[in-house]
């Protein structure tokens, strides 16, 4: 503990003395702040001598630190010691960085956005602090442990809780301007134009919460149904095409929004190739049933069964073939033993993927804004509340509050239906069985209901693939590379140039991508890793918590962060940064459920052995648990890089014209009716991040549970 | 041991790119087509010599944002979108007055400037149209329509999309020019009439001209320089200017309050409102009208000397009481009179 708490007491003190306290021109990572080392670039005891007084603070949970350290005479007199001067100089840090400044106008002076000097102090302040509580016996008395608990739960509060606060307390804002009061809130929260039965009851439309209720369970029940037919089918059976089925389960989600939406439309429209066939074979009526419920089922459907699909494939793989044959053994048949052993195993999947499906639909923005008709839901509303012609920032913090309630209920159900059984199948035991092969009838079932709906995805994206090459989708249908040549040309004379009019969010959008993807999956996985095998106080809290940010619809998000990271003392917007930090504690959820869904399955017995022969958690982390992780671990990268390229409503607000994003290009060519150019670029960027899955499937590989996963001859 | 130290590690690097600073230069939010956008910021680059960066949002978007970063902007200039969101942002403080000169302009340019306070210069005008598609149209046998009242015949039931006006501005701009054609009462009657036959109020106001083009939908209202836009595209329509008279907005050019690029930001408007700068939009298919006169204009773009127009009181409609007012009656007697015939 002792050591652990020097090294972090010398990088603190470093990070006061020497590197630049506020934010500094041309970046850290140029090191122009080398050079000249005061103005702008000072650091904080240069500063604290020359002006800012306040500036000593943060260093006194140093001097606090350095003194239990040096005087205390026992073990739990210094971790006390560290404790309290860790969380003192914290509180100190962040005292002067909001009060003193011109935002919060406490006191008045200038104190401008913070940076790396200010970052190095609060990380070490905090792994003061942390370190401290593992010395009084919490977490096991294991720093690595309480100091990641710290870690996490202080982004979560910075980029998640902080920023909300913002957009939430709006919702009671009294009218007129009369500041904050609980006596508007009920009634516009009650308010029968957020929560109408009418389409229940018969008299007309419902309200946009029962709509995003009704649509949520039904996405969420069809896309686990699909996702477990497919997980199946990979897992079950010996059908040939796996590989094909694969990449098909894989293509919704690497799709821009908007895309999907315009093929149904294409395809099932009023003026749709299918429903001209219908009229023409059948004389059926062509109508516009596709604009409303039915229309964004289908396409939440088609973009959400490949989650469900990802959380569990890892989980249906999982269980073990041992019990699956100890129960043929014991005599049962195989629909027993799907219904009586493999499939309670699977719990855990089936709960996070009904989680995911609900939260995932009721926070959609772009099917229902295409597809929508006069189906309004929340997500919708909220948007429409902050740029609609009549912005009201109240109704969408309501209507947000809302939405929050669903996602609260949805995972108080889910934790309730996966109880408190143990689901562990891999125990490190000889465990070398053959999987049960499915009975007949669920066999037929997965088949019947998975591969004609893998056959309707290979139409969509066939139909997708064509639009970009012919000169007006639906009317027009000559064939060109013109979309392709405005959005990609390439140049090579003296030198390669990009000319063409997408490269620069091409490029930006794959940085930006590819720097979030990593740190959201690691982030995500150390979530789930302490909430699966760690105990702390406050754990279900934690884990609420840490799914908040997915719930609230993107729009939210983007303005909240822009309300609270436009201003000193953290100042981002305009940045690259902002938008991988956006991406990655929206995209972090999908991380701890897949990584909280497959840990659940690996016995703790591994974790303890690992213990007792003399190896750390952090050891035990890397060397057992992660190696059993890969599926959850590609699961994670994937979503989390395919979603920082494909999510939009979030990066409307935070996109700069610096850094711009591919989404946001194709959006406004959609919304300019020019289909060709941003199906053009939906193509390229699917075919990328095809090609980067492929890549990283082949570098992560596969885990060996067993020595070999067989399953029994049908 | 080891093992946190890497922890508190790869937490420190992650956020040392905290302090990345911005460069500085023009930053541009502009709401007009993406292509007209780049197009306008290349041009400008090679006139002027300095750097812009440009991005494009919606104008409800970058009000939203402007008005959340206000105080500390990250955007020096807006450019293009309707006027509304333009005059509403100059009400709130949230724009200053760039004090370029407009007396070249046409006269409602230099209204619109004058309205503001200086903070909202006028650069295009978009008229209000009606897109109806030839094929569904002859495929149902019905007859086009000409004018603002033909729209509420009861053959039209279900035929009709028009955007809902609490999200689109171009749906208030056909309300309020309704209202200000037929007066406020008998105004709303027409709207919930013509409310009967409408099958869906789409969010966005470029929507119904979009379905109407690919014959999702029979006939739309919207603004006519799309709709001359998805003409020449090669879709089925024809565009209809109504006998009444209509209404049409103004686009606006207007520098944040609080951008530390005041020089640069007043090049940039006095440019956009030049004859060669707005004579560009024609390689890129801009057909609204430009402000300057000696502009030139593509010869299918809309003419305002043709067109019957209202005189349109931005002054009264634009208000955000006026406008409140006005959407709670649409709300109660348009929406809430029913006739939206599929669900």
């Amino acid at each position: 503990m002792k050591r652990i708490a020097v090294f972090w007491l010398v990088v603190g003190v470093i990070g006061w003395a020497l590197l630049p306290w506020y934010l500094t021109e041309g970046g850290f990572w140029r090191f122009g702040w080398l050079a000249d080392m005061s103005g702008t670039n000072i650091s904080a005891l240069g500063a604290a001598l020359t002006g800012k007084p306040w500036l000593w603070l943060p260093a006194l949970g140093f001097v606090g630190a350095a003194l239990s350290l040096g005087l205390a005479r026992s073990q739990l007199a210094t971790a006390r010691g560290l404790f309290a001067s860790g969380t003192a100089g914290l509180a100190l840090l962040m005292g002067q960085a909001l009060l003193i400044g011109t935002r919060y106008g406490v006191w008045e002076a200038e104190n401008p956005g913070i940076g790396a000097g200010a970052f190095v102090t609060a990380a070490a302040l905090l792994f003061i602090a942390t370190t401290g509580i593992s010395g009084l016996g919490k977490g096991r008395g294991d720093a690595f442990v309480t100091g990641l608990v710290g870690a996490i739960v202080a982004l979560v509060a910075i980029f998640v809780f902080f920023p909300l606060t913002f957009i939430l307390v709006r919702a009671f804002e009294l009218k007129g301007g009369g500041g904050l009061g609980f006596g508007e809130f009920l009634p516009r929260f009650l308010s029968s134009n957020i929560w109408g039965i009418g389409c229940i009851t018969g008299g007309g439309s419902c309200g946009p919460a029962i709509n995003s209720f009704l649509l949520g369970l039904s996405t969420a029940a069809g896309t686990t149904i699909m996702g477990l037919m497919f997980a199946l089918i990979f897992t079950r059976t010996d059908f040939r095409a796996k590989k094909l089925l694969r990449v098909l389960t894989v293509l919704p989600i690497i799709t821009p929004p908007f895309v999907i939406g315009l093929a149904l439309i294409l395809l099932f429209g009023r003026a749709g190739t299918i429903t001209e066939f219908f009229s023409w074979a059948f004389g059926w009526e062509k109508t516009r049933w596709l604009y409303g419920f039915h229309g964004v089922w289908l396409a939440q459907m088609l973009s959400f069964t490949p989650i469900a699909f990802l959380v569990l494939i890892g989980v249906v793989e999982g269980v073990s073939p041992s019990m699956e044959e100890a129960s043929q053994t014991l005599d049962a048949n195989r629909w027993q033993t799907f219904r009586y052993v493999s499939f309670p195993l699977m719990r855990p999947g089936l709960a996070n993927a009904f989680l995911l499906g609900f939260i995932e639909s009721i926070a959609d923005f772009g099917n229902p804004l295409v597809l929508g008709g006069n189906f309004n839901v929340l997500s919708t509303e909220i948007y429409f509340a902050i740029v609609g012609t009549i912005a009201d920032p109240a109704q969408a913090a309501i209507l947000s509050i809302t939405l929050l309630t669903f996602t609260l209920t949805a995972f108080l159900a889910q934790r309730f239906w996966v109880g408190k059984k143990n689901y562990a199948t891999v125990t490190g035991k000889a465990d070398s069985g053959r999987h049960a092969a499915l009975n007949p009838v669920l066999r037929w079932t997965a088949y019947l209901l998975a591969l004609p709906w893998a056959f309707f995805t290979m139409v969509l994206y066939a139909l997708i693939i064509f639009g970009s090459f012919v000169k007006l989708w639906g009317y027009d249908h000559t064939f060109t590379f013109e979309h392709y040549l405005r959005g990609f040309k390439i140049v090579v004379r003296n030198g390669v140039h990009f000319t063409g009019a997408a490269w620069d969010s091409y490029f930006t959008t794959l940085t930006i991508s590819a720097i979030a993807a990593p740190l959201t999956a690691a982030v995500g996985l150390a979530t789930a890793y302490l909430l699966v095998r760690q105990k702390f106080t406050g754990k279900d809290a934690f884990e609420f918590s840490t799914m908040l940010s997915f719930a609230i619809p993107g729009t939210v998000i983007g303005v909240a962060y822009i309300m609270a990271f436009n201003f000193p003392p953290i100042e981002l917007t305009g940045t690259g940064l902002i938008l991988i930090i956006v991406f990655i504690f929206r995209n972090m959820p999908v991380g701890v459920r897949g990584g909280i869904a497959a840990m659940s399955q690996l016995d703790r017995s591994l974790d303890e052995a690992s213990i007792m022969l003399g190896a750390n958690s952090a050891t035990t982390l890397r060397r057992v648990i992660l190696p059993l992780m890969g599926p959850a671990i590609l699961a994670a990268l994937t979503y989390s890089f395919v979603r920082a390229i494909t999510s939009v409503s979030a990066v409307i607000f935070l996109v700069s014209a610096r850094h711009n994003m591919a989404t946001s290009f194709i959006v406004g060519r959609v919304e300019n009716g020019e289909y060709g150019i941003a199906i053009a670029y939906a193509s390229v960027l699917i075919v990328t991040m095809l090609t980067v899955i492929i890549a990283m499937q082949l570098v992560i590989g596969r885990r060996t549970l067993r020595r070999a996963d067989r399953i029994e001859a049908h | 041991m080891n093992k946190t130290l890497t922890l508190g590690a790869v937490v420190l690097t992650a956020g040392l790119g905290a302090s990345t600073a911005m460069a500085q230069s023009l930053n541009v939010v502009c709401s007009n087509e993406q292509a007209w956008c780049d197009l306008m910021a290349q041009n400008f680059e090679i006139e002027t010599g300095i750097d812009v960066a440009i991005v494009r949002k919606s104008t409800g978007e970058t009000l939203a944002q402007i008005r959340a970063e206000a105080g500390n902007p990250k955007v020096d200039v807006w450019w293009g979108g309707t006027g509304d969101p333009h005059l509403i942002a100059a009400s709130e403080d949230l724009t200053v007055p760039s004090g370029v000169d407009v007396s070249g302009q046409l006269g409602w340019s230099q209204s619109m400037t004058e309205m503001s306070g200086g903070k909202a210069v006028g650069v295009h005008v978009g008229l209000l149209g009606i897109i109806y598609n030839t094929e569904v149209l002859a495929e149902k046998g019905l007859e086009p329509p000409a004018c603002w009242r033909d729209l509420a015949k009861p053959e039209y039931e279900g035929e009709i999309q028009v955007a809902n006006p609490k999200s689109s501005g171009t749906a208030y701009t056909e309300l309020a020019t309704l209202v200000q054609l037929f007066g406020e009462d008998e105004g709303f009657k027409l709207l919930a009439d013509i409310g009967r036959n409408v099958n869906q109020y789409t969010k966005s106001g470029s929507a119904p001209g979009k379905a109407t083009a690919r014959g999702e939908n029979t006939i739309g209202i919207g603004f006519m320089h799309d709709m001359v836009n998805l003409k020449k595209q090669g879709f089925p329509v024809e565009i209809v200017a109504p006998c009444e008279g209509t209404g049409y907005e103004v686009g606006a050019v207007s520098i944040i309050n609080g951008t530390p690029n005041m020089d640069s930001a007043k090049k940039w408007v006095e440019y956009v409102i030049s004859a060669p700068a707005q004579s560009a939009g024609l390689e890129v298919g801009v057909f609204n009208i430009p402000s300057n006169p000696d502009a030139s204009t593509d010869p299918d773009a809309p003419d305002m000397a043709a067109v019957k127009l209202i005189d349109y009181d931005f002054a009264t409609y634009g208000a955000s009481d006026t406008r409140a007012r006005l959407l709670d009656r649409w709300e109660a007697e348009v929406k809430g009179a029913g006739g939206v015939v599929e669900e």
